[in-house]
């Protein structure tokens, strides 16, 4: 038992740390963007990150579900736009997605109303339905874009009726990936969790209102504090969870994976609302970036069940 | 990242369990929880058990007479034997988690020698007398003063809650040395004896109506200059060094009697009757006790985090401080939990029928006192913050 990043693992998350520093840096969240950055997306498939858990035999990586949380939660961090998550999952099913070349998208066929994510930018589009997996053409799938979506980066289009596609995955395969997808999105909650702890922190340390630093506020300090300690559980549970899911038999990869999305998923909301109150006028100012990272948060929320459901499924495992 | 264990961990598991399969059946029923000296027999005797099997001082280096075993192993030992519902042996907490590691680390050799087998043996009982009146939160400020007078200091002045002081043959003791110095600069680490004259302890009842504390005066205490930890006005960082063995692994049987006792919730709430079905039809409380689980699942996987950090040298970064803010907090929403469960059977902490709400009961109210000893939940937001974030002073 050992539950920390290898240094080959630590070695990883900084590549993929400095991989986002460049190809996106944080300067980019206030620019106006509603297109995929495709070279980007392929740089990032030069990197691996969607071939991460694809056996070599695949073509892929060969690496386990420990390297793509800590991959994941780099990609939380900066922002990083797109759907990672389906293009990730997508590999084993559609040729392209692997190397960047192909954007994939997933939709759960039992939400209503529809919302397909980032819809014009898609080559692929992947549907869950119950224990069924299909694939569909997006060009196919009629679907109205919303005019105003929530979060600025990820365009929304309600899809007019469920597309129909044909079977590529069923049964045991389909629960790991409905699993990957939760796991992986809490990933992303971690990072974003984090990041905007340090926005919190660099600003209070910074801003002085009555002669001196806000941060010297003991309100100002324990709402910081918690922030730490929501963040620290939730990305202690996503190690977990990967490394159980890694090594099925020493646990309950179902459970664990519950726990990391409920608990990734607050720390994620939480703190991006204490760092938006933290930051007082500013907070509110689209020029400030940690806005961005709230939006996210309330729609990593809705994707791969919601808080209730995996609280459900935790109390019914007990 | 590896969660599964290693074949030897694995062995070391099938070892301890067999052991306890083995010893626990044999022992005697515990005494009742306001009966010290039995207490302090049945604790101390099941310390002599641990050690006479090897497990006595598992993660004291080997030339104390422990075993120098890995943290996974410590880690190991503690989660069977709280599963397993062994003896939590509280009287022998400050002689193994705190005089006994501080000895060894800042002790002369004289020291060494006299106290640390005794205290792996359970035969001898340690109390810690660091809170004052005027000291608490803010413990540097305390003002127990010890005057030098050839070789021996007296110690005139007054501690406060000083667990099982009753008890104890020894107290690890801070007091103010030198009054001129900044407040952290004058103090001192002695091993007070508690049959030295001048020591006197009034009890004091806890909510629970037991008498966990007491009051401790010195008038005149007289300790030798001999049984002084580390230098002179060199004691708070001696402290700091006591106060950093509590972190780490201390806190592992409270997490896996919680973890058990969240499984225990939901028997509890399938089992309860309500107007139409039972307690667990209630979508809402299912919830609250789903998030209780993933609250504990993440402070294992914390858990073993800090243990990873420990075997691997380092001392837990983040660790320790977020871990006891977290697993106290989420202890009361535990019970909180069960007692909306009981209800009105929540008013006794004699159990009713087959529903265990006397210890229930009883957990509830010492759940209040884990957010306040060892430093109230305030102080570790405050290391948090100042600490780990570096926000300003
Ligand atoms: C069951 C139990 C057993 C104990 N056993 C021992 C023992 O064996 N030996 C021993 O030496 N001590 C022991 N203690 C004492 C314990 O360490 C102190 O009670 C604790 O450190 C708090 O100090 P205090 O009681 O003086 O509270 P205070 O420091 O007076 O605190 C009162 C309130 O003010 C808040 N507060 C204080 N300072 C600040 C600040 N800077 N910022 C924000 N809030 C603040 C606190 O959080 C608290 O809510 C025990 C306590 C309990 C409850």
């Amino acid at each position: 038992m050992h539950l920390l990043p290898t240094p080959e693992q630590r070695e990883l998350r900084s590549a993929v740390r400095a991989i986002c520093e460049s190809e996106f840096p944080a300067e980019r969240l206030g620019a106006e963007a509603s297109t995929l950055d495709r070279g980007l997306w392929r740089r990032l498939g030069e990197m691996g990150l969607f071939a991460l858990r694809l056996p070599e035999v695949d073509g892929g990586v060969g690496l386990g579900t420990a390297e793509a949380v800590l991959a994941f939660e780099e990609l939380g961090r900066a922002l990083v736009p797109g759907p990672l998550v389906a293009t990730h999952l997508a590999t084993p099913y559609l040729p392209g997605a692997a190397t960047g070349e192909r954007l994939a998208g997933i939709v759960d066929l039992r939400e209503a109303p529809l919302l397909v994510e980032h819809h014009a930018d898609l080559d692929d589009l992947l549907l869950l339905d119950g224990d069924r997996l299909l694939r569909a053409d997006p060009a196919a799938v009629p679907a109205r874009p919303v005019e105003r979506p929530l979060d600025p980066w990820t365009p929304v289009s309600v899809a007019a009726a469920p597309p129909d596609g044909e079977p590529v995955a069923q049964g045991p395969a389909v629960a790991a990936l409905r699993r990957d997808g939760a796991l992986l999105t809490a990933a992303l909650q971690v990072g974003i969790a984090a990041a905007v702890l340090d926005r919190a922190v660099r600003y209070v340390g910074e801003r002085e209102q009555f002669g001196r630093p806000v941060g010297a506020f003991q309100a100002v300090k324990h709402a910081a504090a918690d922030m730490l300690v929501r963040l620290e559980l939730a990305r202690s549970a996503v190690w977990a969870a990967a490394a159980t899911c890694d090594a099925p038999e020493a646990g309950d990869p179902d459970r664990a994976v519950a726990a990391a999305k409920l608990l990734a998923g607050e720390a994620a909301t939480k703190n991006s609302l204490a760092a938006v109150q933290l930051h007082g006028g500013m907070g509110f100012a689209w020029e400030v970036d940690v806005h961005f990272f709230l939006k996210r948060s309330w729609l990593h929320d809705t994707c791969w069940g919601d808080a209730d459901t995996h609280a459900e499924a935790l109390a019914a495992a007990l | 990242m590896d969660i599964a264990y290693t074949a030897e961990e694995d062995a070391f598991r099938a070892e301890v369990r067999a052991w306890l399969g083995e010893v626990l059946p044999a022992l005697p029923p515990a005494p009742p929880p306001h009966d010290w000296p039995a207490r302090r027999v049945f604790d101390t005797t099941w310390q002599r058990t641990l050690y006479d099997a090897g497990y006595g001082g598992l993660d004291w280096p080997a030339e104390y007479g422990g075993r120098g075993a890995s943290p996974v192993q410590q880690l190991i030992l503690l989660e069977e034997t709280e599963r397993a519902r062994a003896p939590y042996g509280v009287a022998n907490y400050v002689g193994l988690k705190h005089a006994g590691p501080t000895i060894a680390a800042e002790g002369t050799p004289a020291q060494k020698e006299r106290h640390l087998g005794p205290i792996l043996r359970g035969d001898e009982v340690w109390c810690q007398g660091f809170s004052e009146p005027g000291a608490g939160s803010d413990l540097a400020s305390l003002r127990t003063r010890a005057v030098r007078d050839g070789d021996d200091y007296v110690l005139t002045g007054q501690k406060i809650w000083t667990s099982h002081s009753l008890v104890a043959d020894f107290c690890e003791i801070l007091v103010r040395t030198d009054p001129d110095a900044p407040k952290h600069k004058g103090l001192t680490w002695l091993i007070m004896p508690m049959d030295a004259p001048g020591v006197r302890l009034r009890p004091l009842r806890t909510i629970m109506g037991s008498t966990d504390f007491a009051e401790m005066f010195l008038d005149g205490v007289r300790v030798p200059v001999a049984n002084r930890v580390g230098a002179e006005n060199d004691g708070w960082r001696v402290a700091m060094v006591t106060l950093s063995f509590e972190r780490g692994t201390a806190f592992t049987g409270e997490l896996v009697n919680s973890m058990v006792l969240v499984e225990e919730l939901a028997r509890l709430a399938r089992k309860l009757t309500r107007r139409s079905g039972t307690a667990w039809n209630d979508a809402g409380l299912r919830r609250e006790i789903g998030h209780l689980a993933a609250g504990y699942d993440a402070l294992w996987a914390l858990t073993l985090r800090n243990v990873s950090e420990a075997a691997a040298g380092s001392v837990p970064g983040v660790g320790a401080t977020v871990f006891k803010l977290r697993l106290t907090e989420l202890r009361t929403t535990l019970l909180e939990l069960f007692a909306r469960l009981l209800g009105r059977a929540g008013l006794t902490m004699s159990d009713l029928d087959d529903l265990g709400n006397g210890y229930y009961v009883e957990e509830r109210l010492r759940a209040l006192s884990l957010t306040i000893a060892g430093g109230t939940s305030n102080i570790q937001r405050n290391i948090i913050a100042e600490r780990l974030l570096g926000l300003p002073k």
